[in-house]
Parts: structure tokens; sequence; C-alpha cells
């Protein structure tokens, strides 16, 4: 078991690596960085001047190495538009973005387990044909369209919920702020974290209703029946489980790109997160945040799949023998 | 006989498709006394399995019991609710399955699928449960019962899960219990062991077994009675000595000489001509008679029912459905 997280801890550091060099690559290929610093009356020896304090007149390793250096303490420049450390600036908007995801991924996930599940069992009912139905256009319609018909049903027609923003956040310790606590808040929340879970949500559902009828057929359910188990300890017990273990590697790497691809809703919420800050940064060729956020978004992707491979050795026992080996 | 554990009278069971409705059992008949075995033998599709199926309550849709009865001590039991069922199953009427590496679930732990199968059907307490576990493993034959409880079923070799297998289908201490090819999958020498342990068990309890195989060697090694099954029907039933020895159903001729012997010095062995034929295109009269070197005009007409031949020399109990053995008309 600890060879194994080694060795998949191993992977994950290339992968950052590698992740960390497309990153730096940016900086040198996107752009000139000191043109986006000086004016244009700036004389040229003051732009030598900055080109050598910088350090961009070293051998590319050297100046790859700097960056590593740099990123490991969370040093990810200044950001050319804003001209404000680019750490403080995604670290403002960070809380906003994991906050919207979470929901959203936490809905994506219960939702569309019960959903599946109820399909799986009940699958000729007028219900479950309903499900299949809304999952097809969850499927099938763009994020950006969803958020806007919501929008327009629940802020515009009907009123009941906010179109845009977080409402009131609440401030925890030295920079996290949370919008969980305040009633504004949580309505704020409802809308955006639909429009982004709507797609992982029917996706779960459609994966845990196609496992879950392939388990009922399994062998091991039969045997459970014959011996008289409780429907409900066959269903949730040993079917379930069962179903779960593909339904993990799914939902995790769509945690992944749930906060990836935030930034899809967050423009259509108008939601002060990650994502418009990036957003923001391609639009004005602000490479440090667009770095910043690449390095981020690699380093979650990583972390959730080192996570998801160890949450399969606690729910699949064969699993663990692999792993020692 | 005394009072049989289970009767089955005249079941038939109907699969609805798209094309029409199929007949997989059609008017299937027999009784299984308290600890004795019943071979069931048959080609594939023969309806075995659906039978065993149908006694447990276990027909999943579109398949349905379409008629006939099946009692449990003189109590019927296809038509109770499912809760009802559910109550019996595993505790009066057990199952044991083909494949032991697919039967057990993987991600639980043998002992707590035997606990949690003993806590449905009985008041013990979890404790109890868990030494009534590890005795039921220790008398099927497993070592280490107090270490291997807690093993996972992947860490069971094939015989060693089949073991674990028939624990939990006599864990209640069952009535009846449906084997179903319990040994197909396994190695040849692990076969013995495993036929072996299943009459024990059930021979010291009075367990009443119904035993489907495509194997006459372990049929006429355990069988108390043998019924051969054709095209859904029961083409003869007796003592297992006398069909073995005496088969008098054409098919069950031609299944006894396909069997391999060293005593005689055949060079081929003897083949029935054809195939069964499809659910969907059981011919007219004898489901046989397309195969039957010996049909006459009345085989492809009349259906032949179940009846102890007259003149025979067979043991009481035997019959056969065959018009060879109806009298009249170019019968023996």
């Amino acid at each position: 078991m600890l060879a194994f997280i080694i060795r998949r801890i191993a992977q994950s550091l290339f992968v950052m690596v590698a992740v960390a060099l497309i990153a730096f690559l940016m900086f040198r290929f996107v752009g000139d960085p000191v043109n986006q610093m000086v004016g244009i009356d700036t004389p040229q020896e003051e732009v030598a001047r900055l080109r050598e304090s910088l350090g961009l007149n070293d051998p590319a390793i050297v100046q790859f190495g700097r960056f590593v250096w740099d990123v490991l303490h969370f040093n990810f420049g200044v950001s050319y538009q804003f001209r404000l450390p680019v750490t403080q600036l995604l670290a403002e908007r960070a809380p906003a973005t994991l906050e919207l995801a979470l929901t959203a991924a936490i809905f994506a996930l219960i939702v569309g387990v019960i959903m599946g599940v109820y399909c799986a069992l009940n699958r000729d009912s007028w219900l479950a044909r309903v499900f299949q139905a809304v999952s097809l256009v969850g499927v099938s319609l763009p994020t950006f369209l969803i958020g806007i018909l919501l929008i327009y049903l629940f802020a515009v027609i009907l009123g009941w919920l906010p179109s845009n923003g977080r409402g009131q956040v609440v401030k925890i310790g030295e920079w996290w702020t949370t919008g969980f606590f305040t009633a504004s808040g949580l309505k704020a929340l409802i809308l955006p974290a639909i429009t982004l879970g709507l797609f992982q949500m029917t996706l779960i559902m459609r994966l845990v209703r196609a496992e879950m009828m392939e388990v009922m057929r399994t062998d091991y359910i039969k045997f459970a029946k014959a011996r008289g188990l409780r429907t409900r300890s066959i269903h949730f017990g040993h079917a379930l489980k069962n179903t779960l273990i593909p339904v993990i590697t799914i939902a995790g790497l769509q945690l992944g790109s749930i906060i990836a691809f935030a930034i899809i809703t967050e423009t259509v919420f108008n939601w002060p997160g990650m994502g418009i800050l990036f957003l923001k940064a391609v639009q004005n060729v602000d490479i440090p945040i667009m770095a910043a956020y690449l390095m981020l978004i690699g380093f979650l992707f990583v972390i959730i799949n080192l996570a998801v491979d160890l949450a399969y050795g606690l729910v699949d026992p064969r699993l663990r023998v692999a792993m020692r080996a | 006989m005394s009072d049989p554990v289970i009767s089955v009278r005249n079941l038939c069971v109907e699969f609805v498709t798209r094309r029409g409705v199929l007949r997989a059992i059609d008017n299937v008949s027999f009784d299984i006394a308290k600890g004795e075995v019943l071979g069931v033998v048959g080609e594939s599709g023969a309806g075995k399995s659906v039978t065993g199926s149908a006694i447990i309550g276990l027909i999943e849709p579109p398949g349905r019991i379409a008629g006939g009865e099946i009692l449990l001590h003189g109590k019927r039991i296809d038509n109770l609710p499912q809760e009802d069922m559910r109550r019996i199953r595993g505790r009066k009427v057990a199952m044991i399955f083909q494949d032991p590496l697919t039967s057990l679930n993987p991600l639980y732990r043998v002992g707590e699928q035997l606990i949690e199968t003993i806590l449905t059907h009985t008041d013990l307490s979890p404790s109890a449960a868990r030494e009534r576990a590890i005795a039921l493993l220790a008398e099927v034959g497993i070592p280490a019962p107090d270490k291997r409880i807690d093993g996972y079923p992947h860490e069971f070799s094939g015989g060693m899960r089949q073991r674990v297998v028939i624990a939990l289908a006599l864990s209640c201490e069952p009535d009846f219990i449906v084997a179903d090819e319990p040994t197909t999958a396994l190695d040849v020498s692990v076969q013995a062991q495993i036929i072996a342990l299943i009459k024990k068990l059930c021979r010291e309890r009075g367990t009443a077994v119904m035993l489907v195989t495509h194997d006459m060697g372990v049929i006429a090694e355990t069988a108390d009675r043998v019924a051969v099954m054709y095209a859904g029907r029961v083409a003869e039933i007796g003592p297992v000595r006398d069909v073995v020895r005496h088969p008098l159903h054409p098919y069950a001729r031609g299944l006894m000489g396909a069997i391999p012997t060293l005593e005689t010095d055949a060079e081929r062995l003897t083949q029935i001509p054809g195939a069964m034929p499809r659910l969907s295109n059981i011919p007219q009269g004898c489901a046989f008679n397309p195969r039957c070197d010996q049909a006459f005009d009345r085989c492809h007409v009349e259906r032949p029912e179940p009846i102890e031949p007259q003149g025979e020399n067979v043991e009481p109990g035997h019959r056969v459905a065959c018009h060879l053995y109806t009298g009249g008309e170019g019968a023996r």
C-alpha cells in the first residue's frame, strides 16, 4: 500500500513538472512580458535593464528552475493588468469558485445517484422515463443556455432568486469568504450550482443507471435474492456498493472539470470567482494569471486523481492486493 | 414414500417475447421427498434451470409461471406475495449456483455475507450468528474457519468458494435446495469433493435436493431418482439405477448411449441426430419426434403423458412419456 502511494505521488510530481513546463513556456512564447510592462516611450536601455533585472537573459533552464522555485513558494509573479501579486488575486477569488464547485458537485452526486438508482430499479415507471428524458436535455444543452434559461425563469419571471453575484458573504479567518451562512449567499448559490452541476448530474445518473442494471443481473445478486435477503439490503448494500466503483472515478474526475470549467457559469452569473479572473486574463494577455491558473487546475486534477485511486482501495478489497504488489 | 417436501404439479413457465409467448416449461410434475436427491438431466435449454428458479420463486420478467402449482410441505408457495416468498427463500428453500467465482459479492467478507443471511432469517445475536458462521465454514471443510471468515471471496480458490456458497445456502437449514450445476465450473478433481459434500450435508440434515447437471456420472453417483428433461417436458423419471440401466424413452436411451464406458468396446459413441427444437418451434405431438428413429404416426399428433409402462420390467415410480409404452398401434 505504501509503495503504491509513493509510486502514485511520484507520478503526480512528474505530471506537475510537465504542467509547470507548459505554464513556463507561455511566458516565453505568448507575447513578451517586458512589452506588457513598459510604455511605448520607454527608452531601449531601460527595457534592456528591466529585461536583465527580470532574469530574462538567463538560459531557459535557469529561468525554468527559478519559475519552479517561485511556484513552490506560491509566488506566481505580478499581474500585468492589476499590478498586484497573482497569489493574492487568486486567493481572494478561490473561495467563491471552490464553494460553487463543491456545492455543484455535491448536488450532482447526490441527485445523480438517487435518480440513477431509481431509474435502474424502476426501469419501466413513468418517473424513470421522465428522468431519462430530462437527463437527455441536461447532456445536450450547453451550460450557458441552461444558466440563461434558469435566470429567465427564476430571476426574471418568478423573481425568487438573484441572477448574479454571491450575495452577502462572511469572512472566515485570514482570507476565506463564505456565502454559506447568509440567506442571500445561499440563495445566490442555488442557480449557479444547478447550472454548473446539471451536466455532471445527468452524466452520473446515466452512469449509475447503466452500472446498476448491469450489477442487478450478476450472479451474486441472484444468489443474494435466493438467500432471501431483504430487498433494501440487496439494492442498497450489495448492488449499490458494486455500482459505485466506476462512479467514483467519473465523479472524481468530474469534480476537477467542475472547478476548471466553472468559467462559463461564473461568466453567466457574474460570479466573482477565479473563472472570471481567468477570462479577463485571457482577454488582456495577463500571462502570470493564466500560468498560475493552469498550475492550480493541474494541481487540483492531480490531487483528485490521487484521492480517487486511494478511494478505490477503500471500496474494493480486490484492489488492495494489487496495490500491495 | 413419505410426504414429499416439494411437489411440482403441472408446472408451466412462459417467457413473453416480442415474437410471441415461449413455453420454457410445459406441464412438468415431480415430487422430492425428505433426504432425497432428484437428479435433473437434459441438454442446454431443456428447462432444467428454469424449473429450479421457478421453485425458488426467482423467475425474472419477462418469464412467468403460467400454470400449475408448487407445494412446499403441501402448502402452495408459487402464488405467495413477494415478501412472504422472500422469507421462505434462504430459510426453507435455497439454491446453489453454477459459478462460485461470481456467486459471492466481491466487496464483502465471506463472514459478512454469512452473518447477514443468518441474521435475516433467525433471531440470533450478531455474535451467535458469527459463531454459527464459523461452525458452518468448518462443516463445509474450510480449514482455519475462524480466520478465513474475515477473508474476501477473491482470497479463496474456486473449490473453496463453492464450499462457502454451500455454507451460505445451508446456513438456515433449508428443507429443500436446488443445486444448479454446482460443479460445472470446477476442476474435475474438485467436482467429486463438492458433490460428496453436498450429498453428505443434505443426508445429515434430511434436506431434499434437486441436482441439475449435464453430468450423468454425477447423477449415477449422487441421485436417488433422476428426471430426464427434453424441450421443457419430463421425458422420463424414475429410480436412478433403473433409468440408467434400462432407459425407456428413446431420448433417454440416446443419452445413456452417449456416455463413454470402459466395459464396452464400441468404436464410436452413439449420437442422437439433430438438435433440440427451439422453444418457438416445438413440433406437435411428442417434442422428440423429429429426432426419434422409432416415431410413428401417433407421435406426430398426440402428446404423450408420463405413465408407468405396463408389461415392462421396471421398478415402481419409473414413468415415461412415450407412445411406445402407451399401448395400441405401433407400440411394443
